[in-house]
């Protein structure tokens, strides 16, 4: 951190989109050689701010100066070439081409014309170099993993004469490991002067590689701050603007007795269940009133073992009882006849028709079951989207609009209850609680607790293993794609013996593809 | 082969996946031209492979426009009758008396700009490029007809010299002047491929549009260039053609654009864009003619076998894609 000019400063900047106020009157400013957190829930105007600053957006009102110098950039190529780049949360990158083009396309150095392929692969080894990362420039991107593409990124940005550069949510796919990778380029890049303006979810993370913390909520500055001035529970409140005691009511309820609830048929019990190539064979119950957790790092087999017990992919074998008699989960149609609902992890691919309401959205599952001959009566549906848009406290309340203009965790939200609509017996909820705000986190977990206590069983799975021991009655570890213990969450579970487990009896892998 | 150091940019000491099949269109050839030599003494003669040349260096002018358009992830249908619909119009105009110079210049500038309209349509519109060029391919093939019901000869001297002049060694081997059109063609794309930013953007686009849009490619400008490209090659290509048969008929190159469509696919060019290279499409189009070559030197076979060859050799390319496609996630 230094004490000179900021680099880039932003005043008073205004923009409205019909109807929402997205940003009023937010300064901001940057520092040479400094990381800059920007925070805020989701909705509180972090993408508009930077598309504002890259040009994506005209500004309603407010300046812009970089270097001193009024700007007003057109778009982020001209934002590029005046020295700010951008990196968003996924690669934009093309996979078919090589490591070395990606990083030039574009801009390739040529003579008449004609693109000079040594010279680009020769820079390219120089800049990755320079990053400290030894790959094969002509091999093409997309055999290195997701981590390794995001530093090309990252080395495409800074390639030009960038000041500044502004990663959007960079960490959300990335393991330890490869966020420890990045964070080191990070410490590198700032020491060499570049200022750094870094927009994430993970608390843990801002204070690990933030210098400076601005923090947005509603579309307004609540205030710049150091890191080291401003301790991580006061950064949480000023972020949701209210003190944060609910997580603590959760943390009471989830440490029940888990015999009392294991007592009886299980509602669902798997053995054996497994299919080659995405998961081992395992065994594992849930009874109703239980949440299920499913704990490991990426790629071990979460998401896998989801996808068996909703019949989205077809077991090898093994045998499956739901109340106590034989059954199986073939097909995702047999899984929801049974009561299985599935939020996917992939909710803009998977769950979520971005140009239907929010009613339809909802409506969708149930109208599934009912077969499509018998069209659910409008007054019903308004009735069913007005309660769990309450209950779920979706913004903006109203059931009409797209769902593509709803933030992450309002979609999130919409995907649960259209789930929670058809009253499910087990919900399978996989990492629903990834790239939203805290607060969001917060009313989806206390939802969950909720719900389990009104007997619905749920199979949760999350990277957080926080939010897993706070939530779950027992808790399911996965790792290499095996189910490797299965924990009661009791007083002597904590993250720590969760980590372990994952770590034990094989060396950790980093995921690569 | 000039085509071949394509692949200079690229790995070239490995053995990488995208190029598996190029080489796998390479090896069917040479098992191919094995057989035939094996079967038919006739067949060892240089003059064989020539002459699948001069049968079809109009299929691979067009095969190289098509390729551009594949490799951004597109299609063109409109190409076999924008292929009849110059050859006709250069009848028509010859017909007329209108100077051979003339009519060569209104005949190239048809495919182009027909090919620059629909290339706006699907940049502008965002309309399919297959429900854009079907229309083209209907509007082109009804212009044939509008010209004439019946097929016009060509007397024209130029068209005349152009179709039988032979080009040979003192052996008596020789291609045509079309041979040689195309060959300048396809290493002009070849070169344009791998060495210019129009080519680069092309693969960009291929292989992600939304990230060539974000890292500040010129996605639409590239879009409508390829499609104006492949205009300009069935220009070329119609021209070509009517050096061939010296007529122009209203319903020549009927279906030719799923032959050239196949040709590309056979070349290893992967249809949802983003990898392939000029070089496979000329292995492509030259399996395509050695099968009619073999069923011809066999006599007994109906030429409709060429047609169940190459749907099974289809089939067999894109399961191959396919497979390294699923291998390379």
């Amino acid at each position: 951190m230094t004490d000179s000019r900021p680099v880039l400063t932003m005043t008073g900047i205004s923009k409205s989109f019909p109807g929402v106020r997205a940003l009023h009157d937010v300064n901001f400013r940057l520092f040479p050689g400094e990381v800059h957190a920007l925070m805020g829930e989701n909705g509180a105007g972090k993408s508009t701010l930077i598309k504002v600053l890259t040009g994506v957006y005209d500004t309603d009102g407010g300046a812009i100066t970089l270097d001193g110098e009024p700007v007003s950039f057109t778009g982020p190529m001209q934002a590029t070439a005046a020295g700010v780049s951008t990196v968003f949360q996924e690669v934009n990158l093309c996979t078919n081409l090589s490591v070395a083009e990606n990083i030039f396309i574009g801009r390739e150095p040529r003579v008449f014309g004609a693109v000079r392929w040594g010279e680009v692969r020769r820079r390219a080894r120089a800049l990755l170099a320079r990053l400290d990362l030894d790959l094969d420039v002509s091999a093409p991107l997309g055999s290195y993993s997701l981590a390794i593409q995001q530093m090309v990124a990252i080395a495409r940005a800074i390639d030009i004469k960038a000041r500044v550069l502004i990663l959007d949510e960079p960490t959300s796919s990335l393991d330890a490991g490869e966020v420890a990778q990045l964070f080191r380029i990070m410490r590198q890049l700032r020491d060499e002067g570049i200022a750094i303006l870094f927009v994430t979810h993970f608390l843990d993370q801002v204070y690990e590689i933030a210098d400076r913390i601005t923090v947005l909520r509603n579309g307004g500055l609540v205030g710049e701050y150091l890191t080291t001035e401003l301790p991580q529970l006061s950064l949480v409140e000023r972020m949701i603007g209210k003190e944060l005691d609910v997580l603590e009511g959760i943390e009471e309820h989830s440490r029940r007795d888990l015999t009392a609830l294991e007592e009886g048929t299980p509602l669902v019990a798997v053995s054996n269940f497994g299919r080659s190539g995405a998961v081992e064979p395992f065994s594992l119950t849930i009874h109703s009133g239980e949440v299920v957790g499913l704990a490991g790092l990426l790629g071990s087999g979460r998401t896998e073992v989801a996808r068996l017990l909703f019949g989205a992919d077809r077991a090898d074998g093994g045998e499956v009882a739901v109340d106590g008699t034989a059954s199986s989960l073939r097909t995702p149609a047999q899984a929801i006849d049974h009561g299985v609902g599935f939020c996917s992890e992939n909710r803009r691919a998977e769950g979520i028709v971005a140009d239907l309401s929010v009613r339809e959205n909802m409506i969708l599952a149930m109208q599934a079951a009912r077969g499509w001959l018998r069209p659910i009566p409008r007054r019903r549906q308004d009735e069913l989207v007005d309660k769990y848009v309450k209950a779920l406290n979706i913004r903006p309340a109203d059931p009409e609009v797209p769902v593509r203009n709803l933030s992450g965790g309002n979609q999130q939200k919409v995907l649960l209850a259209r789930w929670l609509i058809t009253e499910p017996r087990l919900l399978i909820l996989d990492e629903p609680t990834r790239g939203i705000d805290i607060g969001a986190k917060t009313e989806i977990q206390k939802l969950v607790a909720q719900l389990s206590d009104g007997g619905m069983a749920v199979l949760f799975i999350s990277a957080e293993l926080e939010e897993v021991l706070r939530l779950s009655h027992k808790v399911a570890v996965m790792r290499d794609r095996q189910m490797v213990a299965q924990l009661a969450n009791d007083e002597s579970l904590d993250a720590d013996r969760i980590m372990q487990t994952i770590a034990s009896g094989s060396h950790r892998e980093e995921a690569d593809r | 082969m000039t085509t071949g150091s394509l692949t200079a940019g690229r790995t070239r000491f490995r053995l990488p996946r995208k190029q598996i099949p190029v080489l796998a269109t390479l090896a069917l050839l040479l098992v191919m031209y094995a057989i035939g030599v094996s079967q038919y003494t006739a067949f060892s003669n240089v003059q064989v492979i020539f002459n699948v040349f001069i049968d079809n260096g109009f299929l691979l002018v067009v095969a190289v426009g098509m390729t551009f358009v594949i490799l951004t992830g597109g299609i063109d249908l409109s190409v076999g009758s924008v292929v009849a619909m110059t050859a006709m119009v250069s009848a028509a105009l010859l017909q007329d008396g209108m100077p051979a110079p003339l009519v060569l210049v209104i005949a190239l500038l048809i495919g182009p700009t027909l090919g620059l309209l629909m290339g706006c349509a699907i940049h502008f519109f965002e309309i399919q490029p297959f429900i854009v060029t079907l229309a083209g391919m209907f509007f082109a093939r009804g212009m044939c007809t509008f010209i004439s019901g019946a097929s016009i000869p060509i007397t024209d001297g130029f068209w005349t010299r152009m179709s039988q002049e032979r080009i040979g060694n003192p052996q008596g081997n020789f291609v045509s002047i079309s041979v040689l059109i195309a060959f300048v063609v396809v290493c002009i794309a070849a070169y344009t491929l791998a060495y210019t930013r129009l080519g680069r953007n092309v693969y960009a686009i291929g292989g992600n549009p939304q990230s060539a849009l974000l890292m500040g490619l010129p996605v639409g400008r590239t879009r409508i260039a390829v499609y104006t490209i492949s205009g300009l090659c069935s220009a070329i290509g119609g021209i070509l053609l009517s050096f061939y048969t010296l007529s122009g008929a209203p319903l020549i190159a009927v279906g030719m654009e799923l032959d050239v469509i196949a040709a590309v696919v056979i070349g290893g060019t992967v249809l949802t864009g983003g990898a392939g290279y000029v070089f496979g499409t000329v292995l492509g189009v030259l399996v395509l003619g050695v099968i009619q070559t073999l069923i011809t030197f066999d006599g007994s076979l109906s030429s409709w076998w060429t047609k169940i060859v190459i749907g099974g050799l289809l089939f067999a390319f894109i399961l191959l894609q396919r497979l390294i496609g699923i291998r390379y996630k």
